[in-house]
C-alpha cells in the first residue's frame, strides 16, 4: 500500500502503459520462509510419495526425520503428527522386508502411550496384526489387557472400540472352546474322558457367549461372531435362541442388508429339518438380493422337484437369472439344471410360455453372450459335457439352425459320441416348439 | 533463568538477506572500522568471482573478458565501492557473490539477448558452423542449446537432491529446552520415545551412509575438460556470436531489453526491483535459476542486482532523454 501511495508521488512525467501493475507494489518476503512445521510438511509429502511407490526404505528414511515432529506435538488434532506416524509406521513395518514381529510389538507399545484418545484403537489393530501373523496367544493377552483398561471418561467415549475388543476376545474364546471340543470328541472316540478339559471347555463357552451376544445386538455386519455364537448355542441345545438370533440378524431392518445372514439362516433351517416352505422363503430373499449366488443351484433343484406349478416356474426364473452372470458361463452344473428343466417342459409341451417369457428379455444378448461360434469351438475343445448341455438349450431356444447347435452336434456326431446323436434327434424332433416360441 | 524449551533458537531457515542485514547492523553497532581494501587480486573482487562462477556454470572462459568490461564500465570494481565501511549508511552495501552472478547474467543478455528466440537462432548458427568445421582450431563454437541441455539435466538432479536434503533436515538441538519444570518430565519422555522411534526406523532406512566429510571445495558443480562426452564448455569459443568491427570484437546481437525501466524506492518497497518468473523469458528465468541454485538464494535477489547493474550500464541512455523505448540499440 505504501508503495502505491509513494508511486503516485514519484511518478515520471511519462507513464509507460506496458509495465505490469505489480511492478509498483512491494512483494511480501514471507513466501519462502521455511519454518519447522512447513519443513515437516515437506518431509511428510516425501514419505507419502515413497509409500505410494512402495519404496519402503526411502519411506523409512524420511519418516525418521518426520518423527521429530512428535517433540512439538501435544495437540489432539485429528490427523496430527502422532496419528500420521502411527499409521505410516505400521504400514512400513508391515511391508518392509527386514522388519519382524518383535519390532512391530515395540512400535505398537510406544504408539499406545502416544495418544490416550486412540488407545483402544491401537490395541485393536495391534491384536489384528498379531492374529494375522498367527500369534493367537499374544493377541489374546493384548485383548484381555485392553479390556481391563480404565481411564475416566475416555472409557465411555471409546465404548465402541471396547465392545469390539470384547467381541474379538469372545471370538478367541470360542476358538479355544472349539479346539477343546474337538479334543473331547477324539477322546470320546477312544472311549476316554477328561474332566479338566471339559470344565475348561464350559468356562470358555461362558466367556465367549456373553461377549458375542453383546456385539450382535448392535446393528452391523458380524458374520464371524454370529456363526460362532450360533455354533455354541447349537452345541448346548439352545436351538430356540439360535433361531431367534439368526432371524434377527437376517430380517431386522436396522441391520445392513447382508446376503450371508440369509445363507446362515438357510443352513440352520436345513440342519434342523425345517419344512420346504421355510427353506424356499429363505432362499427366495437370497435370490432377490444376489441372483448369482451359488446356493441358487440348490434352490433350482429344490424348486424343480416341487409339485406346485408356481415353484417350478420360479425355478426356471432362478436358473435363467444365474446364467446371466459371466461367473456361471462355463459351469456345467448350472447348464445341466437349465437343460433338464427346458427339456422337461418341451417334452410335456406344457408351459412353453414360461420359457418364452424368460427368453424374451434375453434373446437380444444371450446368443452373443453364450452361443457364439467361437464359444462353440472353445466349449467343444475344453469341456464336452458343457457343450452338450449348452447345445441342448441353444437348440431349443434358437432352433436347430443356430451356430452353436450346428457346430457342436456336427462335431459330436463326427466323433461318434452317442449322446450327441441323441441330442440331435431330440432337437430335431422338438423344433416345432422353437418355432412356436419364436413366433410373432 | 531460562529453562530449556524445544522451540529452538532458529524458528525457520534463515533467509540470506536477513542474515546479511543483521551482519551490516552488527558491524555498525560494534563500530568497526573500514574493512581491508578489496583490490583486483582479492577473491571477493567481481573479476575473480566471475571467473569462479563462470567455471562453475560451465560457461566458456572467453566470457571473462566481457564480464571484466562490464565491471569496468559500471565501476563496480572500484576499491571504494567494494570495501565495506560499517556505519556509512549512504553507500549501498555490496553482496559480492550476487554482484558477480548478476554481471554474468548481464553479459549473457548482451551476447545472447535471452528473449526465448534469438539465443536459439544463434545456437543453430553455431551448430551449423561446428558441423561443417569439425577439426577447426580454437575449439568448437559455443552452442547455447547444448549448454542448456547439459546444465538443465545437472541442475534438475542437483536441485532434487538439495530438496530432499532440506526435507530430511533435523531441527533438534542436543539438549531439549523447556520453559517450565512441570512439562520437563513429559518432554523428556517424549524425547526418549522420539529417539527410540528414530533408531527403529533409521535401521530400516537401508544402508547406513558413512559420515560424509564436507567437501573442502566450495564448488558445487565441477566440469572437467577431460570428459570426452563434450559436456564441458570451458574451452569453447565465442566466435560464432561475435563479429569483428574496427579491430574489436562486438556481439552480433544488436538489441537489449531492460529488466525494469525504473528502479523502485528501496525505503518503501524494501527492494529495488521485484521478480515474477512468468513475466520474463524462460531463458532468463533458467539462468536466474541456475545462479539461484549455486548461491542458495532466491532468484529475485539476483534479478534485483541485475536491474541495478543494467541501470548503471545504460545510465546515460536512460536518464538523458524523457522519451525512451524499452528495447535499446547499443
Amino acid at each position: 500500500m505504501e508503495g502505491l501511495r509513494a508511486g503516485r508521488a514519484l511518478q515520471p512525467a511519462l507513464h509507460l502503459p506496458f509495465l505490469p501493475r505489480h511492478f509498483y507494489r512491494a512483494v511480501s518476503s514471507n513466501e519462502h520462509r521455511l519454518n519447522f512445521w512447513k519443513s515437516k510438511e515437506l518431509c511428510l509429502s516425501y514419505v507419502q510419495d515413497a509409500l505410494l511407490q512402495k519404496q519402503w526404505k526411502r519411506a523409512a528414511e524420511f519418516l525418521t526425520s518426520y518423527i521429530e515432529a512428535l517433540e512439538k506435538d501435544f495437540s489432539t488434532v485429528f490427523m496430527g503428527p502422532s496419528e500420521m506416524i502411527w499409521r505410516i509406521g505400521t504400514e512400513i513395518l508391515c511391508s518392509h522386508s527386514r522388519s519382524n514381529v518383535r519390532e512391530f510389538n515395540t512400535f505398537m507399545e510406544q504408539m499406545k502411550t502416544l495418544g490416550i484418545k486412540r488407545y483402544l484403537k491401537v490395541c485393536l489393530e495391534h491384536a489384528f496384526h498379531l492374529l494375522c501373523n498367527g500369534l493367537i496367544d499374544e493377541a489374546y493377552q493384548n485383548l484381555s489387557l485392553a479390556e481391563s483398561w480404565r481411564f475416566g471418561e475416555q472409557t465411555l467415549l471409546q465404548d465402541k472400540e471396547m465392545k469390539l475388543i470384547q467381541a474379538y476376545r469372545g471370538l478367541l474364546d470360542y476358538y479355544s472352546w472349539s479346539h477343546q471340543k474337538n479334543i473331547l470328541l477324539e477322546y470320546g472316540k477312544d472311549g476316554l474322558e477328561d474332566l479338566s478339559v471339559e470344565q475348561e471347555m464350559h468356562a470358555c463357552f461362558r466367556k465367549a457367549a456373553g461377549n458375542l451376544k453383546e456385539i450382535i445386538k448392535i446393528p452391523g455386519v458380524w458374520d464371524l461372531f454370529v456363526k460362532a455364537y450360533v455354533d455354541l448355542l447349537e452345541f448346548y441345545g439352545d436351538h430356540q435362541e439360535a433361531r431367534e438370533v439368526l432371524t434377527d440378524y437376517a430380517y431386522n431392518s436396522k441391520f445392513p442388508a447382508n446376503p450371508n445372514a440369509h445363507v446362515y439362516f438357510y443352513q440352520f433351517l436345513k440342519r434342523h429339518g425345517a419344512p420346504k416352505k421355510s427353506l424356499i422363503s429363505a432362499l427366495k430373499i437370497l435370490h432377490d438380493i444376489v441372483p448369482s449366488h451359488e446356493l441358487m443351484i440348490d434352490f433350482n433343484t429344490m424348486l424343480q422337484k416341487s409339485k406346485k406349478r408356481k415353484r417350478r416356474r420360479l425355478g426356471l426364473e432362478v436358473i435363467f437369472a444365474v446364467l446371466d452372470y459371466s461367473g456361471w458361463k462355463e459351469n456345467v452344473k448350472a447348464w445341466s439344471c437349465l437343460a433338464r428343466q427346458v427339456k422337461q417342459i418341451v417334452i410335456s409341451e406344457k408351459h412353453l410360455d414360461w420359457i418364452q417369457q424368460q427368453w424374451n428379455s434375453r434373446k437380444d444378448w444371450w446368443p452373443a453372450f453364450h452361443f457364439s461360434r467361437y464359444l462353440a469351438k472353445r466349449n467343444w475343445q475344453e469341456d464336452k459335457s458343457l457343450s452338450h448341455e449348452k447345445a441342448l438349450v441353444a437348440g431349443i431356444l434358437l432352433g436347430k439352425d443356430c451356430k452353436y447347435f450346428k457346430y457342436v452336434s456336427h462335431q459330436g456326431c463326427k466323433a461318434r459320441v452317442k449322446r450327441f446323436r441323441t441330442l440331435k434327434k431330440f432337437v430335431n424332433k422338438h423344433s416345432p416348439a422353437y418355432l412356436r416360441m419364436s413366433g410373432p | 533463568k531460562m529453562h530449556n524449551t524445544l522451540n529452538s533458537v532458529f524458528q525457520s531457515w534463515p533467509v540470506y538477506e536477513e542474515v546479511y542485514n543483521k551482519m551490516v547492523e552488527l558491524a555498525a553497532f560494534l563500530d568497526l572500522p573500514r574493512f581491508p581494501d578489496i583490490t583486483n587480486n582479492c577473491f571477493l573482487h567481481p573479476n575473480v568471482l566471475c571467473m569462479k562462477y563462470l567455471m562453475e556454470a560451465n560457461l566458456p572462459d572467453e566470457l571473462h573478458n566481457w564480464t571484466c568490461r562490464v565491471v569496468k564500465k559500471t565501476s563496480v570494481g572500484e576499491v571504494d565501492f567494494l570495501t565495506l565501511m560499517p556505519g556509512n549508511k549512504s553507500t549501498r552495501k555490496v553482496k559480492y557473490d550476487v554482484l558477480a552472478a548478476a554481471v554474468i547474467v548481464v553479459v549473457l543478455k548482451l551476447l545472447f539477448l535471452l528473449d526465448d528466440h534469438y539465443e536459439w537462432l544463434l545456437s543453430d548458427f553455431s551448430a551449423e558452423r561446428n558441423k561443417n568445421n569439425k577439426e577447426g582450431e580454437g575449439g568448437p563454437y559455443f552452442e547455447f542449446k547444448k549448454w542448456y541441455e547439459v546444465i538443465k539435466c545437472t541442475l534438475d538432479v542437483e536441485q532434487k537432491k538439495l530438496d530432499e536434503e532440506k526435507a530430511k533436515f533435523l531441527w533438534r538441538c542436543e539438549k531439549p529446552l523447556f520453559y517450565s519444570i512441570k512439562k520437563k518430565s513429559k518432554l523428556l519422555r517424549r524425547r526418549q520415545m522420539v529417539e527410540n522411534l528414530q533408531n527403529q526406523f533409521g535401521k530400516l532406512s537401508g544402508s547406513v551412509r558413512p559420515d560424509e566429510r564436507p567437501n573442502p571445495s566450495s564448488f558445487q558443480l565441477s566440469w572437467s575438460e577431460e570428459n570426452t562426452d563434450g559436456s564441458c564448455f570451458h574451452g569453447h569459443s565465442l566466435k560464432g556470436i561475435l563479429q569483428e568491427r574496427r579491430g574489436l570484437f562486438a556481439a552480433i546481437n544488436p538489441d537489449y531489453w531492460l529488466c525494469t525501466v525504473k528502479l523502485c524506492n528501496e525505503k518503501l518497497c524494501h527492494r529495488l526491483a521485484h521478480y515474477r518468473g512468468v513475466d520474463f523469458p524462460q531463458s532468463y528465468h533458467f539462468v536466474l535459476r541456475l545462479f539461484s541454485f549455486l548461491l542458495r538464494i532466491q532468484p529475485s535477489s539476483i534479478h534485483e542486482e541485475v536491474c541495478v547493474i543494467e541501470h548503471k550500464l545504460f545510465n546515460k541512455k536512460l536518464y538523458r532523454k524523457p522519451k525512451y523505448k524499452t528495447r535499446l540499440r547499443k
